[in-house]
């Protein structure tokens, strides 16, 4: 087995018993991806990398190591790192040196983690493909002419490719989730509030969420472990106790009952990805399992919703890039307004514009009404379908995503790439807990089998994860090299 | 209803965004699509429906009115694209 393929559970272990060093693991991470075409990283930190994992191995050699202490990661650059570089996908962020940490880059270095790099992504967040980064597509490890999804792309790439143990994720819409599911890892995306957003740069503030996308569930847990956390900084950050996420993965799971909306399984599901996703839940059946057919009548609405709520959002979150205090400004700017209209127009991407532009148009005079307050109750509507789902069941099931990995540049119009997102949006919606796990494959692509728990369940969405990567090998499969 | 690219135009510039003659057309048809989707919202009954702002209707949390920031703003303009003065330099404004 190559350091590569190890999960963190298995690297703490091994460098635990002085099999290798965090120094000769860190760079052999750092050979692959140097040797890498995924165009994963928009950063390699290699002296920083080199740097960590040489103060990591002295940690350990004095017994003060943790469970991550010295295990490589990928950062998702939308986390600001203090020193490093913080572009979060844009050219408006390309000269952007973060002055100060995120808590969550706090948090991780705290517990001696090696960050190898900062991880490609949708600029700002925006988009399902990786498509939209100002530093170029991501390929997927499986298949090189197809997407590896997104926004987190490059962390799901990294991950599946072998350029990472694990990585960090973000996830508004699906952004951990699907590219999770297209390159058959493990994402985890927590409820609303449960890992801080301080110092991650915003797209729609009251659904943005991080969390780990790792090779296992057990290696998501441990993450979550060293992510999760209350922190005064972040106004919306909730004051919940931090359970340890490992403690219950090997619970029974045989009095689950798990909840397959109809909605889910309908009309535009690709027929080879609903088999796989349905061997899946008979699986969970075959290990004692009860399945029931819920409705979440308003789920169709999710697209519609979060098309309105998170471009409003974002065009007030994105107003404070001004060209003025940090990041880009145009040249030669002739007077103020130029300055602000130049800097903007040549900083932003185009999907990030259209978005901006749907927020301002919907959050205008006259239309405020018809557009955001009619969004604001939809999401209302779509939460209350969740609560009267888990009355009845443990946790929902489905796809989450329509079909495997598209061919890059094959989706041209926003709407179209919209409508991919379909089973992902409502759990952020409505703030709920969400994961996908390797499920299977169809022609040689990756399928996603998606987990919503209710709010707070991430230990127990954890422990059905872990028990299905107990009985199955999905999570396990690599893709050739080459 | 849908949007003129003169309506476009206008949105653009409340965004402080300028486009081009063939952004505007490309983003005139494109921002039609996304409200020709926002508008399958009208097929839904919500009256008396209360709008969500947050997934945990979680009020905001206050804290005591004490400074906390420490000053870094040497650090901060050291990012900054002109800074004169300990001031963010901008074009003239005012003669």
């Amino acid at each position: 087995m190559s350091i590569h393929t190890k999960t963190i559970a298995q690297l703490a272990q091994g460098l635990k018993n002085k099999e290798f060093s965090s120094v000769e693991i860190t760079q052999h991470y750092l050979d692959r991806i140097n040797k890498s075409d995924l165009n994963a990283f928009i950063t390699v930190t290699d002296e920083l990398a080199m740097q960590q994992a040489q103060a990591s191995d002295d940690k350990i050699a004095s017994g003060n190591g943790g469970i991550l202490t010295g295990i490589p990661y990928a950062h998702k650059d939308i986390f600001c790192t203090q020193g490093v570089k913080t572009s979060v996908g844009s050219k408006m962020l390309d000269n952007f040196i973060s002055p100060y940490d995120a808590t969550v880059s706090h948090h991780l270095n705290q517990a001696d983690l090696v960050m190898l790099g900062k991880s490609n992504m949708d600029e700002f967040a925006m988009g399902s493909s990786n498509e939209n980064s100002f530093y170029g597509d991501v390929k997927n490890p499986w298949n090189k002419n197809k997407i590896p999804g997104g926004s987190s792309g490059g962390s799901a790439a990294a991950v599946a490719g072998g350029l990472s143990c694990f990585a960090t994720g973000t996830d508004t819409g699906g952004s951990i989730r699907q590219p999770a599911s297209l390159c058959g890892i493990t994402g985890l995306k927590p409820t609303y509030g449960r890992v801080s957003r301080y110092g991650m740069i915003a797209y729609a503030s009251s659904l943005d969420q991080a969390g780990p996308m790792t090779k296992t569930a057990e290696d998501a847990a441990i993450v979550l472990n060293a992510m999760a956390g209350f922190d005064e900084k972040d106004s919306t950050s909730a004051q919940q106790d931090v359970p340890d996420y490992t403690a219950n993965l090997n619970d029974s799971i045989k009095d689950l009952t798990i909840g397959l909306p109809k909605e889910f399984f309908s009309e535009g599901l690709d027929d080879a990805v609903a088999t796989e996703v349905m061997n899946a839940v008979k699986e969970f059946e075959a290990m004692g399992a009860t399945v029931k057919e819920i409705s979440l009548p308003n789920s169709a609405y999710a697209i519609p919703t979060y098309y309105i709520v998170a471009p409003c959002e974002c065009s007030s979150n994105l107003s404070r890039l001004d060209g003025v205090r940090y990041g880009y400004r145009c040249d030669d700017p002739k007077d103020l307004e130029d300055l602000y209209l130049r800097s903007r127009s040549e900083g932003f991407g185009a999907e990030v514009k259209r978005r901006i532009m749907i927020g301002a148009y919907a959050l205008s005079a006259g239309y405020y009404d018809a557009y955001y307050l009619k969004a604001q109750k939809t999401r209302h509507l779509i939460s209350e379908d969740f609560k009267k789902a888990f009355a009845d069941v443990d946790v929902i099931m489905g796809p989450v995503s329509p079909t495997t990995a598209f061919d890059l540049g094959s989706v041209k119009d926003s709407v179209s790439m919209y409508l991919a997102d379909i089973y992902t949006l409502s759990a952020n919606l409505a703030g709920l807990p969400g994961m996908s796990i390797p499920a299977g494959f169809s022609n040689k692509l990756p399928v996603g089998l998606q987990l919503i728990g209710n709010y707070w369940s991430e230990s127990k969405l954890l422990n059905i994860a872990h028990q299905f990567q107990k009985q199955t090998d999905w999570h396990a499969k690599i893709p050739e090299e080459g | 209803m849908s949007l003129s690219e003169q309506q476009v135009s206008q949105i653009a510039y409340l965004a402080r965004l300028s486009l081009s003659d063939s952004e505007l057309k490309d983003n005139t048809k494109d921002l039609n699509a996304i409200l020709g989707l926002a508008e399958q919202l009208g097929a839904i009954e919500t009256d008396g429906i209360e709008p969500m702002a947050h997934p945990l209707h979680m009020t905001q949390r206050l804290r005591a009115d004490v400074v906390t920031e420490v000053d870094q703003s040497e650090l901060f303009q050291s990012i900054a694209p002109n800074v004169g003065n300990h001031h963010y330099l901008v074009p003239t404004v005012i003669e």
